[in-house]
């Protein structure tokens, strides 16, 4: 293992964040207190409650996956295509450093930066409403798990991507519309009878739910089938990453 | 083991169906100042990438200090320091940072010392703190060298070093590449300036088409395929060459006042001074008289004509 390489993507990669703080940091703070303002405030006032919780209280888990998964996507797949792009790429092909140091470097810095933009989001939350977590081990656990599966979806797309334009396409395009639909600002009971059959197709519930259920205790589908869906959404960015580093995939010709 | 990389029927097909190498075989000494001569798309990047593990040979084996590229991938990649064609480089991140960068990549603890010696030498070390991006062309490449050297190769790959870099920085650049001889670095460079390996190089393959056309000493080189000349100055101009001296490859000036000789280095002895015999014998007089050789230029555009 050359934890040298591992240590030196990895700190390469958060000196980058540092530089972009304002992108990385301070937009999504930004949007998160615009949420509450408008969901929060304006709707939230006319929504009593869900299932017991404050709706302020109640959208927070959602609001962060939003965050979360959109920022470890565009993170990670920034991280490995711009070298592609600047063709600086050949050092680290050159280098010895195998596939699995490479992503933990990369894909790691980006779930490091995700979670540490995920409590900052709970600080700005916890200012606008109360939050409480009834399973904080298990809130840590979802949190990282999601940051370091996306990321690594995040990584396979900066591989795939041959334009700075499919790089926004998947976050804009799958990603922010499936948080959505999946339960960010509504439990998917609310929805009518077709439409939650739909939403149920949408992995994105599985996440927000469990999340949740690490907050308050409630779910929208069994903690345990969130939990699975999980680690089966980290087992198949897995099994892409390694596919793409067996075949050279866009990386070496 | 005096080979420090063998490379055995190397053959690429890229993706489009071209073909740019065709069984490549090459095997560089230890220690060695290697220069790849050849035309644009003979090859050569192909060739340095294979080794360095950036591109995948269709076909063939390379061997780098005795380990396979492949299965002794992490050895025999840490042995090597690649400085690409391409000025590619980050932009906002800094000189130093980028260095400090590339010894991690390679698995090397920081080592201060070891970098402010390599930056020194390339006269980066006052713009240690810079972003590249303000950097100017001539400081990029020589920061590709600082950054191929950061983690103490033992085999540099200098692929077109000095395109597009001054004479003072060139006439450094060669300076550089004898000390890193001196230290036992083996060096294989790719260079259009002829020149260039003629100054440093002590062995010189020509890649032309894919196919290695040949490897030789430098100085065999020059001897074998040298032509000499001797001119001689005349006194009287001559109208035609003379009848006596037809057996002789000769050349006579426009003016008919310089008869130049041809004739192969290899032969030199004999050939020079039976010809001034000769000339004396005819009776020709010359004020003046010179030889010179052909450049490895010349050579290297001779052997590439005939096999086209
Ligand atoms: N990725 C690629 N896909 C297809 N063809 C390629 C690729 N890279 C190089 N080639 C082709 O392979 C041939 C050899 O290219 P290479 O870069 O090795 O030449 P070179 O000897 O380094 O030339 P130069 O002196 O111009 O740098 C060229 O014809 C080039 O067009
Ligand atoms: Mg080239």
């Amino acid at each position: 293992m050359n934890l040298e390489a591992i240590g030196a993507i990895y700190k390469y990669e958060m000196v980058r964040a540092r530089r972009t703080v304002t992108q990385t940091i301070v937009s999504p703070v930004i949007s998160t207190a615009l949420y509450f303002v408008v969901f929060g405030a304006a709707i939230g006032s006319r929504i009593q409650s869900v299932a017991g919780v404050g709706y302020g209280s109640f959208i927070v888990p959602g609001l962060l996956m939003l965050s979360l998964l959109g920022q470890s996507i565009s993170n990670a797949s920034f991280g490995i295509y711009f070298p592609r792009f600047t063709g600086t790429i050949y050092e680290i092909l050159s280098a010895p450093v195998s596939p699995v140091e490479i992503v933990l470097g990369y894909a790691g810095a980006a779930a490091t930066k995700s979670v540490i933009l995920g409590a900052i989001i709970l600080l700005t939350a916890g200012l606008f409403v109360p939050l409480h977590f009834l399973h904080p081990v298990w809130m840590v656990a979802f949190l990282v798990l999601t940051a370091v599966t996306f990321s690594l979806v995040g990584f396979i797309i900066g591989i795939w991507a041959d334009g700075f334009e499919k790089l926004q396409i998947v976050p804009l395009l799958i990603v922010t519309p499936l948080t959505f639909l999946g339960g960010s600002f509504y439990s998917i009971d609310m929805l009518p009878r077709p439409w939650r059959t739909v939403a149920l197709f949408d992995p994105v519930v599985y996440l927000i739910s469990g999340f949740r259920w690490s907050f308050y205790g409630i779910a929208d589908v069994n903690v345990g089938v969130s939990l699975a869906m999980t680690a089966a959404f980290l087992a198949v960015s897995l099994a892409i990453v390694w596919w793409i580093f067996r075949t050279g995939y866009r990386l070496k010709t | 083991m005096n080979d420090i990389i063998e490379i055995c029927g190397v053959s690429k097909t890229y993706a489009s169906g071209f073909t740019a190498l065709k069984g490549v075989d090459l095997a560089v000494r230890r220690g060695e100042i290697f220069a790849l001569l050849g035309p644009n798309g003979a090859g050569k990047t192909t060739l340095i990438s294979i080794v360095c593990g950036i591109v995948r040979p269709s076909s063939g084996r390379v061997r780098v200090d005795g380990h396979d590229i492949v299965s002794g991938w992490r050895k025999t990649r840490s042995l090597i320091g690649l400085v690409p064609q391409e000025l590619t480089t980050d932009a906002f991140e800094s000189v130093w940072n980028t260095v400090s960068f590339t010894r991690g990549l390679f698995g090397l603890r920081a080592n201060p010392a070891h970098l402010e010696q390599v930056l020194r030498a390339l006269s980066l070390w006052d713009k240690r703190h810079s972003r590249i991006m303000t950097l100017s062309g001539g400081m990029k490449r020589r920061l590709l060298i600082a950054k191929a050297l950061a983690h103490e190769p033992r085999i540099l790959f200098l692929d077109e070093p000095t395109a597009g870099v001054d004479v003072d920085l060139r006439h450094d650049m060669w300076q550089l590449v004898s000390r890193l001889r001196g230290e036992g670095v083996t060096v294989i460079l790719t260079t259009h300036y002829i020149e260039e390996a003629e100054e440093m190089a002590d062995r010189v393959g020509v890649i032309n088409n894919g196919e290695l056309v040949l490897v030789r000493e430098k100085s065999d080189l020059m001897r074998e395929f040298g032509t000499k000349r001797l001119s001689l100055r005349l006194r009287r101009p001559l109208a035609e060459v003379p009848e006596a001296l037809s057996a002789w490859r000769l050349e006579l000036s426009g003016d008919g006042g310089e008869l130049t000789y041809l004739y192969d280095a290899q032969d030199a002895g004999e050939g020079v001074a039976g010809f001034l015999d000769r000339v004396r014998d005819a009776g020709i007089e010359f004020t003046d008289l010179g030889t010179t050789e052909s450049s490895l230029e010349d050579i290297f555009v001779s052997l590439v004509r005939q096999r086209q």
